[in-house]
């Protein structure tokens, strides 16, 4: 393939992906039948998370880069991947006297619509950072940074990260993050102060089932429509809260496991979610080595499984927290990635599925992205 | 005689494409060689020193032979014509 970069006109489908080895981009026209690969950018290294912003007139690619050696930063992208600034100096550093020093990145989130130059990312060990000017440079956010919980939180399997940024009201001065294994914590001042909000939420792993905070939760989502009610996928227990996550109601209603990381809105529909069930924390794998995708319309009432295309036979597949994706056309495109290397996608709400790459490095994270109109998307 | 650092090629990008720096300033340690080395290059540093001043888990320097985790880490002495090396573990997946 000679080109270095895809080419893309308002309405294609911009899908990065971000595995242990490095980042690929697909791109495929509105009909997304046929898909076209460029890649590994950053060959070597591991990219656990991918943002595309074109807030304020850009049209800027962000990758969270890991070397296993040199550390990890946020590199920029204004030509879809043609090019990639440095950074010279890390962008994303503690301050010294924190105590903390950087591990990963694992979140980028842009800003509101109304604040282009605003983006938020999460990170390892657990902070939040800003950014004001694009993603060019940031900095903690102190009121997270200085939570007095914080001595009190402890690593999961994949470190003490922050992992999801749920923006709650359009300014983003209300906003939920979610940690492992700490839980949900919200902001309702922008960020100044942090309250646990995990009323309801089981952590199997402790004595005390039903703690204040120290959950182990895995994704949260929402939809902008219906700000006020979220979706939690947990280490053990799938939740919807109708308040702003002061509360928690288990929905795992005819799932073959509550087990599992990824969980994805739909674009449109506030009442539909995607899943991808993983057997249990010991054996992390699709039950029954089916490979399905469960679909909730009703809000948690009832999921079904979403199979035409999908190996039903010896899969035994691992889709990780970011993984799971969809675009904003009206019929939504869905993806996700495997920790086996394979990329699944659906143009028409999950339905059908057809694998567009087999054989890439292990993969951490899938976005998509409608170009054209992807003005505040995460 | 000066004491000279010599980088792996993966951090060449942020030296301009140097790979030994010699320091002409005194330096009795790798800890004063490495402040030297940021005062010139502070993006090479950053790839081997983490915020709190330690070196990143997978980066190995050697003075001479020697590597500074089996004698005083960045404490380790340094005189004029010893060559540090930096290079990356044998490590990953």
């Amino acid at each position: 393939m000679s080109a270095t970069t895809p080419s893309l006109s308002s309405g294609d489908v911009l899908l990065l992906v971000g595995t242990v080895k490095g980042a690929f981009m697909f791109s495929a026209d509105a009909k997304r039948k046929k898909w076209t690969m460029i890649g590994p950018h950053f060959p070597g290294e591991s990219v656990y998370a991918l943002a595309y912003d074109e807030r304020g007139g850009r049209r800027r690619t962000l990758a969270a880069t890991r070397s296993f050696h040199w550390g990890s930063t946020i590199r920029l992208s204004d030509d879809y991947g043609a090019s990639w600034t440095g950074p010279e100096r890390q962008s994303v550093r503690f301050p010294e006297d924190s105590g903390l020093s950087l591990v990963q990145i694992w979140q980028i989130t842009p800003g509101p619509a109304s604040d282009p130059d605003r983006l938020w990312a999460g990170v390892e060990p657990a902070a939040l950072f800003e950014s004001r000017d694009g993603g060019e440079s940031w900095s903690p956010v102190e009121g997270l940074l200085k939570h007095e919980h914080r001595p009190r939180w402890q690593p999961g399997g994949g470190g003490l990260c922050l992992h999801t940024i749920v923006p709650l009201s359009k300014d983003h001065q209300r906003m939920l993050i979610a940690i492992s294994t700490a839980g949900n914590y919200r902001t309702d001042d922008g960020g100044r102060s942090w309250k646990p909000r995990n009323d309801g939420v089981r952590a199997v792993f402790l004595p005390n089932k039903y703690p204040e905070f120290g959950q182990c939760v895995h994704k949260v989502v929402n939809h902008p429509e219906k700000p006020e009610r979220l979706f939690l996928q947990n280490h053990w227990g799938l939740y919807r809260s109708d308040d702003w996550g002061d509360s928690w109601t288990d929905v795992a209603n005819g799932v073959p496991s509550d087990f599992g990381f990824a969980m994805q809105m739909h674009p449109h529909d506030p009442d539909t979610v995607y899943i991808v069930p993983m057997q249990s924390d010991e054996f992390r794998c699709t039950p029954e080595a089916k490979m399905r995708v469960y679909r909730t319309r009703n809000a948690g009432e009832s999921w079904e499984p979403l199979t035409r295309g999908l190996p039903q036979q010896d899969a035994y597949e691992t889709v990780v927290r970011d993984a799971l994706t969809a675009d904003s056309h009206d019929k939504a495109g869905v993806y996700f990635g495997t920790r086996s290397g394979k990329v699944y996608a659906s143009h028409d709400d999950g339905e059908s599925w057809n694998a567009i790459a087999d054989a890439l490095p292990s993969i951490t994270c899938v976005k998509a992205f409608v170009v054209g109109r992807s003005g505040a998307s995460a | 005689m000066a004491v000279s650092i010599v980088l792996p090629r993966a951090l060449l990008t942020y030296s301009r494409g140097s790979s030994t720096l010699q320091l002409e300033t005194r330096c009795g340690s790798v800890a004063d060689a490495l402040d030297e080395l940021g005062r010139r290059w502070p993006a090479v540093l950053d790839r081997i020193i983490t915020e709190q001043g330690e070196v990143r888990e997978h980066v190995n320097i050697f003075v001479g032979e020697e590597s500074i985790r089996f004698a005083s880490g960045l404490a380790t002495a340094v005189k004029d014509g010893d060559t540090i090396m930096i290079v990356a573990a044998v490590s990953g997946g």
